[in-house]
């Protein structure tokens, strides 16, 4: 670090005798981020270190066990909401980037045509509209369309996810078409290669890294929700995490925990596989 | 200008060009046309009908009945005696109104007193090890929202560690009661929005231009004096960012309020839930949930000009 002396030389001395001075440094900043980092995770480790509680508690730890983890995987409730949300991150995230993919591909690299700023408030919306806003109106929505067919299947559900999750797999693969070398694909195409074929052979190579970080963000979007999926979901139709809301209300056991624990881990194994696509990138 | 004089010198090949253009544009347009389909079925459609529904009666049992009123939106902020008829405010929607603003603005504040050391924190980092730490602070941003709640809920009940720190530390006897209050949901929003205000920061800290900082030194100017008119001015764009970022989703905030607040502290979020369980007054609900829109627009139109107003930057 470049440590800059630049007062006189009486005062000069003084300081060295303390500190040398940085144009840097900022008298307890380093201290405050430090505290910031610990408020970030230290209930998370809580969370985690309760999850292997061997005791039913989850203010007092009593030892070590794997218990509320067998517990949970037990769970026919636990089993079936952890299922579900499965299907419905791994429908949302594929849906939703192919349909971000062909957008992001429609609305870049083009001359401005007319209606493309609706088009970027409609993409944008779910980023925008407060997630209680787009739960209650998806209620209303649903419900007339549940009256008037009589359909009560996940599909409300899918739906629903898939249009939440365009904008986050529309962002990186945006990014990564803008970034892109146009001259490439024009050389495909003067080497007579058909639009499909330059597509397949050159595009989506080059695409192929922001699509896969697009297509994370939308399983960990669509995995992680809770507002509009409690808002969408007819009785028994719950998901991981809107379980887990509901049991919030009763007594807690550590089950939550390890509930918990697991969904972070898969969270987390997926953020530093985006983190590690973008760093190859760079 | 430029696009224009672009079009003047493609001139003589303009009849075939155009058509291309065309052609390329209609292709863009069906590129994009899934998406927005599926985007008006379940994102703005669906806001379009709830507009109507809060010009709709009220149904007894949930649901409306199709008759056109302004009751909902009537009852957003006035409130009608059943016996006299006598109108007043509605002070139970007012006072959850402004609990949602004045907790979302201390979570705002506390969030930058974290936050803009944080950032600083980082961006003062040998470049090789900040995107290590910006990782860290990406990790709780991908975390589930509910489970970090629940973490916070953890930390600070009565049995939690919090509690037992300070009782063990001697400054209390007996466990002091935080969760399902206030402070609960203003910790647990700050807790949780609180990587959406070091990001933005850090992205304008990171091109901070330190011999701007080194001639305020120079100038003898103190360190507050240069964190004041020097740093501030510079990162605003930032800290602007930020603090919208933060302040938005807290103003909207549901699952917090809820698990944290305990169902006695409602925030906009939760009042809006209300109306469409208990309550049974969809038109009332829909109301509810478009003034929170109409405010959180408000919120950004703001971001947007004082953004617009903001290069006026030094060098």
């Amino acid at each position: 670090m470049c440590a800059v002396c630049r007062a006189g030389p009486d005062s000069m001395a003084d300081r060295i005798r303390h500190r040398p001075f940085s144009v840097r440094h900022l008298p307890g900043f380093s201290m405050l981020a430090m505290a910031c980092f610990m408020v970030l995770y230290l209930p998370i480790m809580v969370l985690v270190v309760y999850s292997f509680n061997a005791g039913s508690n989850i203010a007092l730890f009593e030892g070590f066990s794997w218990r509320w983890y067998e517990a949970a995987w037990g769970n026919e409730q636990v089993q079936q909401a952890a299922i579900r949300s499965l299907v419905l991150a791994v429908t949302a995230s594929a849906c939703s980037t192919i349909l971000a993919t062909m957008a992001a591909l429609g609305t870049t690299r083009t001359s401005d045509y007319k209606g493309i700023t609706v088009i970027y408030a409609m993409i944008n919306q779910p980023l925008m509209v407060p997630e209680i806003v787009t739960a209650v109106a998806l209620l209303i929505f649903f419900a007339m369309i549940k009256v008037s067919t009589g359909y009560q299947g996940v599909g409300y559900l899918m739906i629903a996810h898939t249009a939440f999750c365009i904008p986050f797999a529309y962002l990186p693969i945006r990014a990564r078409l803008e970034s892109m070398d146009l001259m490439l694909e024009v050389a495909g195409a003067d080497l007579y290669a058909t639009p499909w074929r330059t597509f397949k052979r050159i595009t989506l190579p080059l695409l192929w890294p922001g699509i896969l970080a697009g297509a994370m963000l939308a399983f960990v979007i669509s995995l992680d929700d809770v507002v509009i999926t409690e808002f969408v979901k007819t009785p028994g139709q719950d998901t991981l995490p809107t379980y887990m809301l509901g049991q919030l209300r009763r007594v807690i056991t550590p089950e939550i925990n390890a509930i918990s624990t697991a969904l972070l881990a898969i969270s987390v194994i997926l953020v530093t596989g985006i983190f590690l696509l973008n760093r190859k990138k760079g | 200008m430029d696009a224009n004089r672009q079009d003047d010198a493609m001139a003589p090949a303009s009849k075939i060009e155009r058509t291309a253009r065309k052609q390329q544009t209609r292709r863009h347009i069906l590129l994009t046309t899934p998406a927005l389909i599926v985007l008006a079925a379940a994102a703005s459609g669906p806001l379009i009908i709830m507009l109507i529904y809060s010009f709709l009666t009220a149904g007894d049992y949930g649901g409306v009945v199709w008759k056109a009123s302004t009751q909902g939106w009537f009852k957003v902020f006035l409130h009608k005696d059943i016996f006299d008829d006598a109108l007043s405010l509605q002070d139970a929607h007012i006072s959850i109104f402004w609990r949602s603003v004045k907790l979302s603005l201390l979570t705002t504040l506390l969030a930058v007193i974290l936050g803009f050391p944080t950032a600083y924190f980082i961006a003062t980092r040998a470049p090789g090890r900040r995107s290590m730490w910006l990782f860290l602070v990406t990790i709780p941003f991908w975390t589930n929202l509910l489970i970090r709640t629940f973490a916070m809920m953890e930390v600070i009940r009565n049995e939690g560690i919090l509690n037992n720190l300070l009782m063990k530390l001697g400054l209390i006897h007996t466990p002091v009661q935080m969760l399902y209050t206030d402070f609960a949901i203003l910790s647990g929003m700050t807790y949780v929005y609180l990587p959406l205000m070091i990001l933005p920061l850090y992205a304008s800290m990171e091109k901070l231009d330190f011999s701007l900082i080194e001639a305020g030194y120079d100038l003898y100017a103190t360190r507050m004096r240069v964190l004041r008119r020097v740093i501030l001015p510079l990162v605003k764009p930032g800290l602007v960012a930020g603090s919208i970022l933060v302040f938005v989703p807290s103003l909207g905030a549901y699952v917090t309020p809820r698990v944290l607040g305990g169902g006695k502290n409602l925030m906009l979020g939760n009042l809006i839930e209300l109306q469409f369980g208990q309550g049974r007054n969809w038109p009332l609900g829909a109301a509810l949930s478009i003034t929170l829109l109409v405010m959180v627009m408000i919120a950004l139109i703001f971001y947007v000009r004082s953004m617009q107003g903001g290069p006026r930057q030094h060098g």
